[in-house]
């Protein structure tokens, strides 16, 4: 069922004034719409600028600082440089699906970024399967992946192709279970909901001890799931090419770019909204204001997302074998366990509550 | 590994990949030709030639003050220990006996470039397994000792310090304190250095293991330096074969004897630890005398052959000198410790994954311009 | 081992040293040289490598030489066991086709070295498996090393 500001629903019943009740939700599905590519733009670009930033920290230097204040206008410079740069292609790649493939990826990561609750009634899409909406979504992302190296012609780019794809599926897995562990807590699947079970404290500290192993296991996969170091061997820039995208240039190249940084973001606010109270304030000091909700929803986001990039600039990279050996033989029976184990302090209620 | 046929005529092919020359992974220009089997390689075979200057038969029409000047390029992270050796072979050939202050002045750059070399050597390997950040902080170690040298020898890579019979100039008089104040921080970034990488477990699980290499095929394959340390195979020259100031000091010699990749770094960090040592035993005791001693200014040599073994940070350079009596070399070889250690990549990494090429031959640290010459 | 007894017992090992042009000396050079003929390196070679006393199992320099008229071939190599140091010196006056035995099988360092030499001076080595050019591209005439090699584009000759 829908559930949105103020704003919407006026330009709705504006709208059912002189329009046929058929055709007044389009304007606003339309706003919508916009909204969320704005953001999604807007996102990306602090997201790169960011990372950045907080790469030269950790190697002692400063990082972007000269265009704008900051640096902050840094990756509109980068993103004006791409869209000016030659499409270019190969001449035997598949055309079709070798120009399909980056939409699979922009489309998934937009559709996982519609169901999240940003604050109370801010939310695009609130279905009542909410979780398994967003780890099916990010199943189709995989496909835009593997499409991208198979269609470019090229070696390197499919072995690549195949890396990731195996990695992706493998780690579903693991994202999966561990935020089903914490469905146990809440009984549904439903994002506004596992956020109202959350006022009486946050998930991650009503179920104590496997709480924490799920969000341990969370964050890895997390990683893992988003082919980011230091799982990042298919695209690393020490072994051989680039991995899928290899053969891509210009604006598509950057549609794969901005969609790695919009999933890190995307995982970082699952995290966020299960584990540590999406738009809560901590403490409850300032529900009484809806739009601080927002505030508070991003700031445990970037802490999250400051987690990973931490990650990514700390570890080496783990060979693509040991990557999935640390799945399938480490994570997953630590999960199921785990999920036995929550179940068991759910049933005997042995959950701290506020 | 066998390739072909599995069950049902369900066959896998070989291709061949290539790696390089324009490679973030290869320490220069080399080339590799893999054949490889899925993710197992078959067969490396480095394609080497892309940065050949011909310095050896540039030797034959150049004086021997201009040879050194030569050998600077060659294996340029520690092209002080490269001048070094073709000095020390002159200087042994026309039997000339240096001043002590120039010997002990040799060995402390000597020790300064190894340390130099292997914080370079450190941030690469950290950045070919992952680890990115390691680049700069190797990297930010490495300017200070630049600034030394840059201070008493005028340049920072290709220092062109050394002359037969000493040294070009004398050391500046804020030498000894520099040393000293870099000395006491760098122990300081050493155990941090230790903390972020060798402790690491994805660290050692990419390289324990990987790319072993046992002590009779690292005799068989004329490997030197850590790498045949690594092995095993006792081979430090500054033990067996002292030359300028060693004999003063005292030091362990780095020895593992797994033969693996993680053994060898944990080798090279032991020598800078030991570096350390001898640059601290001999920094306060510099004698004082003559920074020269005075030569013929064309120099000739005696008709002979004269060898002359050093340890560079890579391993055993060797200088050999054919010599007529003219005043340019009859022949001048060098023998460089990075051919023989290039060769025994395709007899360790055969077998293994291309992640594990790139942790094996970051810790071999090959310089191309050392094998082209 | 001293350098009396090396001459002693490599001068046991073959039967008729004038055959062999087995020849040694020590002036102009730190260590003890041996001259041989090129049929019988193969075999001095295996002799020094496998023997008790000598175990000559390193070998660190391999040098191709233009002596003027001849080509030669040194060999430098140290023992692990005992450190002692040998100088095995080859040559041949057929600049045309210059061939001598390839020591890989002994040495496998030797591998790289050979080629490099076949590479600088045209010497081939019988029972080399691989012997190709090293840093010359495949298609290099000529052979840089050599003191009668002339190339007025690239050679700079004061």
């Amino acid at each position: 069922m829908y559930s949105s500001l103020i704003i919407t629903n006026n330009v709705y019943s504006w709208g059912l004034s002189w329009l046929p009740a058929a055709m007044t939700s389009i304007p606003k599905m339309i706003m919508i719409a916009l909204a969320y590519l704005t953001l999604f733009a807007v996102l990306g670009l602090f997201l790169v600028l960011m990372e950045r930033k907080v790469a030269a920290w950790f190697q002692l230097r400063i990082g972007p600082n000269r265009v704008g204040f900051f640096g902050m206008f840094q990756t509109i410079a980068d993103a004006l440089k791409l869209l000016s740069k030659e499409l270019t292609g190969t001449d035997k790649a598949d055309k079709f699906l070798y120009n399909l493939a980056p939409y699979f990826l922009i489309i998934s990561s937009l559709m996982a970024l519609a169901v999240f609750p940003f604050s109370q009634n801010l939310q695009a899409f609130d279905i009542n399967i909410g979780i398994f909406f967003l780890i099916a979504i990010s199943s189709i992302g995989v496909i835009g992946v593997l499409l991208g190296g198979w269609s470019s012609n090229n070696k390197f780019a499919l072995i690549g192709a195949m890396r990731s794809g195996v990695q992706t599926i493998s780690y579903e897995l693991s994202v999966g279970l561990s935020l089903l562990t914490m469905v146990l807590l809440t009984g549904s699947l439903q994002l506004s909901e596992i956020i109202e079970v959350q006022k009486n404290g946050w998930l991650i500290v009503q179920g104590h001890i496997p709480a924490v192993i799920a969000f341990m296991i969370f964050m890895i996969s997390g990683t893992a799931e988003t082919n980011r170091a230091p799982f990042d061997m298919v695209e690393a820039e020490s072994e051989l090419g680039a991995g899928f995208h290899t053969e891509y240039s210009g604006m598509k190249f950057a549609y794969f770019f901005l969609a790695e940084f919009i999933n890190m973001f995307i995982i970082a606010a699952i995290g966020a909204t299960v584990f540590f109270g999406g738009w809560l304030s901590p403490f409850g000091i300032t529900d009484s204001i809806p739009w601080l909700g927002v505030f508070w929803f991003l700031l445990k986001t970037f802490v999250l997302v400051f987690l990973m990039m931490w990650f990514r600039w700390t570890f080496p990279r783990l060979r693509v074998d040991q990557l999935l050996t640390l799945e399938w033989k480490y994570l997953l029976p630590i999960n199921l366990v785990n999920i036995v184990l929550m179940a068991i302090i759910v049933w005997l209620n042995f959950t701290i509550q506020f | 590994m066998e390739t072909a046929t599995i069950t049902n005529n369900v066959k896998s092919e070989e291709y061949f990949i290539n790696m390089g020359p324009q490679h973030p992974a290869t320490h220069g220009v080399l080339r590799l030709l893999l054949t490889i089997d899925g993710e197992i390689i078959k067969k490396v075979e480095p394609d080497l030639g892309y940065i050949h200057r011909s310095i050896e038969k540039m030797c034959e029409r150049d004086s021997y003050q201009q040879i050194v000047h030569l050998t600077d390029r060659m294996d340029y992270l520690s092209s002080h220990i490269n001048n070094e050796a073709v000095c020390l072979a002159v200087e042994n050939a026309l039997q000339l006996e240096v001043p002590e202050r120039v010997k002990v002045i040799r060995t402390i750059i000597d020790e300064l470039t190894r340390i130099s070399s292997h914080t370079l050597w450190w941030g690469v390997m950290g950045m070919d397994v992952g680890a990115l950040t390691s680049y700069f902080y190797g990297f930010r170690d490495r300017e200070l000792i630049n600034d030394i040298f840059e201070e008493t020898c005028g340049a920072r890579l290709t220092m062109n310090y050394n002359t037969p019979g000493g040294l070009r100039n004398d050391i500046h008089p804020n030498f000894v304190k520099r040393v000293k104040e870099f000395i006491a921080h760098f122990k300081t970034k050493l155990p941090e250095y230790d903390k972020l990488l060798t402790g690491n477990i994805i660290f050692k699980k990419r390289t324990k293991g990987v790319g072993v290499l046992s002590k009779e095929d690292a005799i068989a394959f004329g490997a030197s330096g850590p790498v045949a340390r690594g092995s095993g195979y006792s081979c430090d020259v500054r033990k067996y074969h002292p030359y300028s100031a060693l004999d003063k000091v005292t030091f362990n010699e780095a020895l593992h004897t797994e033969g693996d990749s993680y053994a060898r770094y944990l080798v090279r960090i032991q020598e800078m630890w030991e570096s350390i040592s001898i640059i601290e035993q001999l920094i306060d005791i510099i004698p004082e005398g003559n920074f020269k001693v005075a030569t013929d200014a064309v120099i000739k040599l005696p008709k002979g052959e004269y060898y002359q073994k050093v340890e560079t940070a890579r391993g055993e350079l060797g200088v050999f000198i054919i010599s007529t009596g003219t005043k340019n070399p009859y022949r001048m070889k060098f023998r460089s410790p990075g051919l023989s250690n290039l060769s025994l990549l395709n007899h360790i990494t055969v077998g293994g994954k291309i992640g594990d090429l790139v942790a094996t031959m970051a810790t071999i640290d090959i310089v191309v311009p050392d094998i082209d010459r | 081992m001293t350098n009396e007894e090396l001459k002693e017992l490599v001068t046991t090992w073959f039967s008729g040293p004038e055959s062999a042009h087995l020849e040694f000396t020590e002036e102009g050079s730190q260590f003890l040289n041996i001259s041989i003929d090129p049929d019988y390196l193969h075999e001095l070679m295996s002799w020094l490598k496998t023997a008790q006393q000598t175990r000559f199992d390193y070998l660190f320099c391999l040098t191709g030489v233009d002596w003027g008229k001849e080509l030669g071939v040194v060999y430098h190599l140290e023992s692990t066991i005992h450190r002692h140091i040998l100088v095995v010196k080859v040559q041949t006056s057929d600049r045309e086709d210059p061939v001598f035995d390839s020591v890989q099988d002994i040495w496998p360092t030797a591998n790289f070295h050979e080629r490099e030499v076949f590479d600088l001076f045209g010497i081939k080595f019988k029972g080399h498996p691989n012997l190709k050019r090293l840093f010359m591209p495949e298609d290099w005439k000529g052979f840089p090393l050599r003191k009668d090699y002339e190339d007025e584009v690239n050679m700079v000759v004061k």
